[in-house]
């Protein structure tokens, strides 16, 4: 085996300065809420770790998680993160195409066995032996597991490989089954969301590559550092929510005055996600401020959660879809009925002398 | 009032004679010290907090119609939320001094958590109890703690369900409070068992109205057994003691 490069003589051939090399290491200090003094310790660990190849497989899926990463805020993250990754195999990415990229992904397996990162896009449908997603001839599930046979960990892109997402939503034809369910013999880094945000891709991948190890994860495996916290934890329109000031209708006054979203079915309360703080295209906007409640996508389950206007699940074990409030009011004025009618009979009954028990009453 | 000691299951005045109002043991017993001091404070101080829980939930689900003014002027939801809080802090820390007291309480204070479900006797007491709520016994039988009615009804749907409503208030409590809160370390296991928070939402909405359920039916029962049956309830519950309206065997 070869000298394997480091990132850095990686990012010089890809014809990256040194000045733009010492920006990306501050601008990743700072994506990464580290300190300024974490900033030659990035340059010197780039300076002199061997690259860690990453390996991008893309299973049953719609590339948007793809497409949000090349649209990272900053154009040099982006430049060089995608400089270190396409070179290895990802076959919306690379140059390689046909046999030529199967055998540029064995080569890194072979390569850099144990050392390189596997991401996945999407997931596998288990259903006719895995045939509904076939790639290089061959059913997904069988590349991504000899894929991950090898790695030292694997990063499961959006809510697809985190959680299934649509093509695994109800009934699942094809047996959509999220990475973890798949591969579980390995650290598995869960980045959920539909798609997620750029910066939390290249946040992610960028802490991985630098620090070599992973980054900390919550007790469903997301990364603390951008999934600790629900949309409504920091979400600007907070305020109104504590007030008691709601958007009623769509079209109203309070819409305008953009108050709280919770009464038209804001998942922000549920969805734990950066949104409402690294917000979305180069930290524009994100769609609590464009005026729409959040969705949930970043949620396990989402599309099967009802309606995306509804907070709570709409129950349909009643035939009629119902929320909790409709069949609780419901069993209660049933049980409110069945009361009043003993309540009457007991009292016909006690009435017409039926019961001798308080006649007699002694205490 | 005496204080007599009821247990006597056989009592040595018994004199069963052979028909009619003569049909039936003749035994004084008038009163008994059923639920101590702790238990009934326990009692009314979950009373306050559930009915606090549920009105305060209620809102936190559905909230009212919007404040006009500012955001700064205004905390409505702030309010009700905090209530909601410490209601729910209040009725736990008071149901595990509840539990504690099923230990050094006397034995009625066992009854809301330990089912005799091995005595055969309980189950034909228990279909008789349930015979009397249809009208087809004419007396119900005496009971100095819980009828097996009641006290299948309050393990099912007070206990699981206080214990349900505690838990998952917790976990949603621990997401709001931050990921290395002792609320969340403690109950955050929670959220991904039931799927995501919003089942967690859910889930906890639905108990609220299992609670609901309880409280109508126990409210309804209390004010009819009190009339009705053959022992005091209410008072019993305020006062502690038990009295009986006749002297009838049981
Ligand atoms: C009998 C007991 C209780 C009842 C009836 C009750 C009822 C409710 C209801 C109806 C909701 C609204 C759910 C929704 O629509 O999203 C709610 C929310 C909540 N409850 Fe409870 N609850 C009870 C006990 C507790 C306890 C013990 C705690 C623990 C502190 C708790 C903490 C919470 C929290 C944190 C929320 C979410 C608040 C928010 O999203 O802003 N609850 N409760
Ligand atoms: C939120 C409402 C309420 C809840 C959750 C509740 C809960 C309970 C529980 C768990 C017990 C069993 C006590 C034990 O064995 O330790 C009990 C007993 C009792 N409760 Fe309530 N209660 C509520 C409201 C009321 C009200 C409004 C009344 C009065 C009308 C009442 C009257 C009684 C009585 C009389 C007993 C004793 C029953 C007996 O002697 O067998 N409760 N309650
Ligand atoms: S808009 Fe949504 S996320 Fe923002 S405060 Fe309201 S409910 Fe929470
Ligand atoms: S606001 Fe909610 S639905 Fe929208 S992208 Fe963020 S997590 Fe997804």
């Amino acid at each position: 085996m070869s000298h394997i490069e480091t990132f850095y003589e990686v990012m010089r051939r890809q014809g990256i300065t040194r000045r733009s090399f010492m920006k990306y290491c501050s601008l990743t200090a700072a994506a990464l809420g580290l300190s300024p003094a974490f900033v030659p310790q990035i340059a010197n660990a780039m300076e002199n770790k061997p690259r860690t190849p990453v390996l991008w497989l893309h299973g049953l899926e719609c590339t948007c998680c793809s497409e949000s990463f090349i649209r990272s805020a900053h154009p040099l993250v982006k430049d060089v993160v995608l400089s270190m990754l396409s070179l290895d195999y990802d076959d919306t990415l690379m140059a390689a195409a046909g046999h030529q990229a199967e055998e540029a992904l064995e080569d890194t397996i072979e390569k850099y066995k144990g050392e390189y990162i596997l991401a996945v896009e999407g997931n596998p449908p288990l259903n006719e032996d895995g045939m509904f997603c076939i790639i290089g001839g061959k059913p997904f599930v069988d590349q991504l597991k000899h894929a991950a046979k090898h790695a030292k960990a694997v990063i499961a892109w959006g809510s697809c490989a985190s959680w299934g997402c649509v093509q695994a939503a109800r009934p699942n034809p094809t047996q959509a089954t999220p990475i973890h369910k798949v591969i579980t013999d390995k650290p598995i880094i869960k980045v959920p969301g539909c798609p997620p945000i750029a910066e939390v891709m290249t946040g992610v991948i960028t802490y991985m590559l630098t620090f070599g190890k992973l980054p900390e994860l919550d007790r469903q495996g997301r990364p603390k550092m951008f999934y600790g916290q629900r949309i409504h934890d920091k979400c600007y329109r907070r305020p109104h929510f504590d007030a008691g000031q709601f958007v009623e209708e769509w079209d109203d006054e309070f819409a305008r005055k953009g108050y709280c979203l919770y009464k038209v079915g804001c998942k922000g309360p549920t969805t734990y996600n950066a949104c409402s703080t690294v917000r979305w295209n180069e930290g524009t906007s994100f769609p609590i401020q464009a005026g729409h409640g959040c969705i949930g996508c970043s949620e396990d389950g989402f599309w099967d959660k009802g309606s995306f206007y509804n907070r709570l699940t709409d129950i349909h074990q009643f035939g009629i879809e119902k929320n909790a409030d409709e069949i609780g009011t419901a069993v209660a004025g049933g049980v409110g009925a069945a009361i009043a009618a003993h309540a009457a009979v007991s009292a016909i009954k006690r009435l017409s002398g039926n019961n001798e028990n308080s006649e007699d009453t002694s205490a | 009032m005496s204080e007599q000691s009821v247990k006597a299951e056989q009592p040595a005045a018994t004199v069963p004679a052979a028909e009619g109002d003569s049909d039936m043991l003749v035994r004084r017993q008038t009163a008994v010290y059923v639920y101590e001091a702790p238990l009934r404070l326990w009692h009314w101080i979950t009373v306050a907090c559930i009915t606090v829980l549920c009105i305060t939930g209620y809102f936190i689900g559905s909230p009212l119609p919007t404040m006009p003014g500012e955001a700064s002027d205004n905390f409505l939801m702030g309010y009700i939320r905090f209530a909601h809080f410490a209601a729910g802090y209040i009725v736990t820390i008071a149901f595990i001094g509840r539990i504690y007291w099923a230990f050094v309480g006397n034995s009625h204070a066992r009854e809301l958590f330990i089912l005799p479900i091995t005595k055969k006797s309980w189950y034909k007491e228990l279909w008789h109890e349930m015979r009397w709520y249809m009208f087809l016994e004419k007396t119900p039988k005496k009971y100095i703690g819980h009828n097996p009615m009641g006290q299948s009804a309050m393990f099912v749907f007070f206990v699981l369900g206080l214990t349900f409503m505690i838990f998952t208030g917790f976990a949603l409590y621990g997401e709001g409070l931050g990921y290395d809160s002792w609320a969340s370390q403690m109950f955050g296991w929670i959220i991904p068992l039931m799927g995501q928070s919003q089942d967690v939402h859910t889930w906890h909405h639905l108990g609220m109205w299992y609670i609901i359920l309880f409280i109508m039916s126990h409210i309804y029962v209390a004010v009819r057994e009190d009339i009705m049956s053959r022992q005091s309830l209410i008072s019993t519950m305020v006062g502690g003691w038990r009295m009986f309206k006749d002297d009838r065997p049981d």
